[in-house]
Formats: C-alpha cells, structure tokens, sequence
C-alpha cells in the first residue's frame, strides 16, 4: 500500500518536473508482454519510462536494474525492490548465469525496461551494447522487442549531480522488432540499434 | 468569499461563448466528413476542447480567491519556463544556475507579489537574479558560449517568471474608488489578450490573405492582425465597468494590450522558428504548450501593469 503510494508520487513529481511525454509512433499502449529497449544517460530513465506508461501497463512491467547499484544503501534497494520490483542482475561477472532473473520475470508474463548499453551514456547517440537484449531476445522469441528513444533525460539530472532541474521529456515508442530465425548477435544488436538511433527527435 | 459579481457574469458570458464554440465546431467537423479541412477542423475542437479545460481552471482560481491567481500564475511560470529552458542548450555547468532559478528565483518572486511587496518584486528578478546567474555559472568554470548560455537562461526567467509575474501583480494597485476588484483587472487583461489571439485565429481563417510576417510567422495575415486587434479593442471598450477606465479609456488599454500581445507574440515566434520548432511544447491539445499560449500575455501584462499604476494608482 505505501510503496504503491511511493511509486504514485515519484512518478507524479517526474511528471511535474519533465512532462514524462510519450510518444507511441510505432505501437500501441496496450498491455501486452514487451521488453522495452531504452537508451540510457540518467538514473532518472526507468522511472521516466515508468511514468510514461498508462497505469494497466505500469503493474505489469518492472525495470532490469544493476545490482551492484541498487543494492548499495537503503534507500536506494527500497526503492528498486519493494517500490518497482526491479528485476536486479549481477554484473559483476561472478554469476553463472546473471539473465536467470529476467528470464523468471519474462516466464511469469511481465514485461521489462531494458537498457541494452548495460550504463549509463555521455547523453549523445549510443555506447556499444552488451550482450544481453541478444539472450534475452533468443530465450524469448515470440515476445515484441519494443525500440524507445528517451531525449533529454541526461540534462535533468547529469551524472554526478545530485538533484535534477525542470525540463521537458519525451520518450519515443518505435515499431516492435523480434529476433529472426538463424539471426545472429552482432545482426541483430545492429538492427535494435538503428531502430533506436532513427527514435531520435531532429537536432 | 468577495468575488466581484462581474467575475461571475464574465465566466457565465464564457460558457455561452464555449457552447456555441463548441456547437459550430461539431457542425463543422459533421460537414468536413474525411474532406481536405478535416486536419484544420480536427485542431479547432482540440483547440476548444482545451479551452473548456483553462476555462474552468481559471473559474476555479477566480473564485477561490487572489491567493489562489498568485499560486495558479507561479504555476505557470514554472510550466512556461520550463518549456522555454528545454529550447536552450544548457550545459552542465548551469545546472545549479538553473536550479537556482526554478526553485528560488520562481518561488521567492511569486511570493513577494504574494505578499504585494512592491519595491522588491519590481527589482528582484532584474537585479538579484540578473547577477546570480552569470555568478553561479563561472564558478563552474565552464567558458564556452558563456555570455549566450547566461543570456539564454536570464531571458526565459524575465519572460516567464518576471513578466508573467505581473498578472497577479495587479492585485496589488491601489486605486481609488476600485477597492476588492483586483481580480477584475487580472480577468480583463487575460480576457482581452486572450481573446485577441482567438479573434485574430478567427478572422485570419475566414478572411486571411497576405501574410503579415511571412520570415517570421507564416501564420499571421494582415486581415488577422486588423480584425483581431480592432473587434479585441471593441471588446474591451465594452467590458469598461469592470475596469476603473472610462469607455475610451477601456478601448486605448485594449488596444495597447492587445498590440503588444501581438508583438510578444512575433518576438516568441521568432525564438521557435530560429530552434526550428513548431509548438514549445505539447501540454494543450491543439495549442501547444503553455508558452504557446501565454507568450502575448508575457509581453503585454508589465506593460499593462505600469501604465495602470502609472495614470490610476495612489
């Protein structure tokens, strides 16, 4: 009950400080099981993608966090697993399998936010992605791979400063891609991509 | 509460006006069927439809009192603000300049008209704020494009938050003979800058040939500008029992208004054409954003502040 309270304002003052605007250019906000590929400068990125969701969506979909982050302090672990059922993976390279997590979240049905670079980026086009949207796409074939381009998140709240500042986001919903029979890796991190870069609103 | 009985008669003016709005944009729409107008017509309802929306927002505001318009205008500010920094290229070296201005700068003013502390208000944004910013900026040691990244964030705090400011500010003229009707003032201008902009929406669609700024905003045509500004100027001719202006006197504020408001209107029409933007932002249906539809407002509301106090004040 509190954490549903606690989830209701934070998403309500980042509605107030940025406007969380979605734009569903290539699909619909309908609640179907989607892994939400997103580009990712701000800490702030779940949460604003969270927002953007219609409240049917919202219940169904939880944000694929860093451990290593999330866990660190109180607040924050809440936060990410009482408040947003955040499904945490290990990044740190101990875990023999550190999808196990998402592919739980994916076999009961929810629906992810994913972060395809595995960081946080200087804020201008994409860093290089790991590996993971690849095995999650091959463990789930028949779930849409949803392309989102979030703009201005990282002007918010720059890495390193501690509070954010007022400024309009928008998050961009493009046409769902899946993962091709035979298709390989380095293929298909090429085509989710540029199916995210062409999200991208003209400078 | 003492809400002027004239407030109320206004609001009960703007609901007639909205449903016949809102009657001939059904017709229209049942008409146009899938026809070549039917994007125009589509954006006229959205247009009314947000109209119905402000209009009872700002009934609501009216009536629960002058705290409640000086609450409601921060609010805006910081709505048309925001939209405005969003334009800018802001780097990250102004964050905390920007913070500063957000969450000092916009409350700390808003307050003082709050409490109708008159030789600060006037002084605060342009001196205080004025000299912050750049401070606040340099200390983060980051030189390049200084002089435009400070210039840029000085300006939307002038035009969104010290202007605008001076809507409410009207609450606190003295003026003899006009005690407890402040409010009338502030429903006056808004009404006429307001209406301004529909009437020359309205007489630029159905008669609108030449284009009066064509480098600027395509939009605008002369029949706009001449019949929005001339049936403004009437109307405000025939609201001067709410104002402390005689007849004549209502119609010259009406013109001033509503001149200036079309004035501010270009100058803001120029920022978004140079950022190759459309609308500032998308928070009303078939408006744009909020700066979209406050930028007259923002202009003409110090203008109409000062000469008020100027020729009416004690």
């Amino acid at each position: 009950m509190i954490e549903r309270f606690v989830a209701w304002f934070l998403s309500f003052g980042l509605k107030l400080l940025t406007g969380a605007h979605g734009r569903w250019s290539g699909c619909a906000p309908v609640p179907v099981q989607r892994v939400y590929c997103v580009n990712h400068t701000s800490h702030l990125d779940f949460l604003l993608l969270w927002t953007a969701l219609p409240g049917r969506m919202r219940r169904l979909t939880r944000p694929v966090a860093a451990a290593d982050y999330w866990n660190a302090g109180p607040i924050r672990r809440y936060v990410i697993n009482r408040v947003f059922h955040g499904v945490l993976v290990d990044r740190s390279g101990k875990s023999a399998n550190p999808l196990e997590p998402v592919f739980d979240a994916l076999a009961e049905g929810q629906s992810l936010i994913f972060f395809p670079e595995g960081t946080r980026g200087p804020g201008e086009g994409l860093l290089p992605f790991k590996s993971g949207i690849y095995h999650v796409a091959r463990h789930a074939p028949n779930v849409d791979v949803v392309p989102v381009w979030i703009d201005n998140s990282y002007r918010v709240m720059p890495k390193g400063m501690f509070f954010p500042i007022p400024l309009l986001c928008s998050m961009t919903f493009g046409v769902p891609l899946r993962l091709l029979e035979q298709e390989d890796k380095d293929p298909f991190l090429t085509r989710l991509r540029s199916a995210m870069l062409e999200l991208q609103p003209p400078q | 509460m003492n809400v002027p009985r004239e407030a109320l008669l206004i609001l009960a003016g703007l609901g007639v006006a909205l449903l016949i709005a809102s009657a001939v944009g059904f017709g229209l729409h049942r008409r146009a069927g899938d026809g070549p107008r039917r994007g125009t017509i589509d954006n006229l309802n959205a247009r009314i439809r947000a109209w119905w929306v402000m209009i009872g927002i700002s009934g609501g505001v009216l009536l629960a009192g002058n705290g409640a318009i000086v609450t409601l205008f921060g609010f805006l500010s910081f709505l048309a603000f925001r939209e405005f920094i969003t334009q800018t290229p802001v780097r990250r070296a102004d964050h905390t300049a920007l913070f500063v201005s957000f969450f000092l700068a916009l409350p700390v003013q808003y307050l003082l008209v709050g409490v109708q502390w008159y030789g600060l208000f006037a002084i605060f944004i342009p001196v205080y704020a004025f000299l912050t910013i750049p401070i606040l900026s340099a200390v983060f040691a980051d030189a390049q494009r200084f002089l435009q990244r400070t210039a840029e964030t000085q300006w939307g705090l002038m035009i969104c938050v010290y202007c605008l400011s001076h809507v409410p500010a009207l609450l606190t003229l003295r003026i003899p003979g006009y005690q407890g009707r402040g409010a009338l003032l502030v429903v006056f201008l808004i009404l006429i800058v307001q209406a301004s902009d529909v009437l020359q929406y309205i007489w630029g669609k159905l008669a609108g040939k030449h284009k009066i700024a064509p480098a600027v905003s395509p939009s605008k045509t002369v029949e706009g500008f001449v019949g929005g500004i001339a049936s403004a100027t009437l109307l405000g001719a025939s609201l001067w029992q709410i104002t402390p202006f005689t007849p004549l006197g209502a119609a010259a504020m009406a013109l001033l208004i509503t001149l200036v408001g079309f004035l501010g209107g270009l100058v803001m029409s120029a920022i978004k054409r140079d950022r190759g933007i459309k609308d500032w932002g998308h928070l009303l249906e078939g408006h744009g954003g909020m700066l979209d539809r406050l930028d007259s407002v923002c202009f003409s509301a110090p203008i109409f502040f000062h000469v008020t106090r100027y020729y009416f004040s004690i």
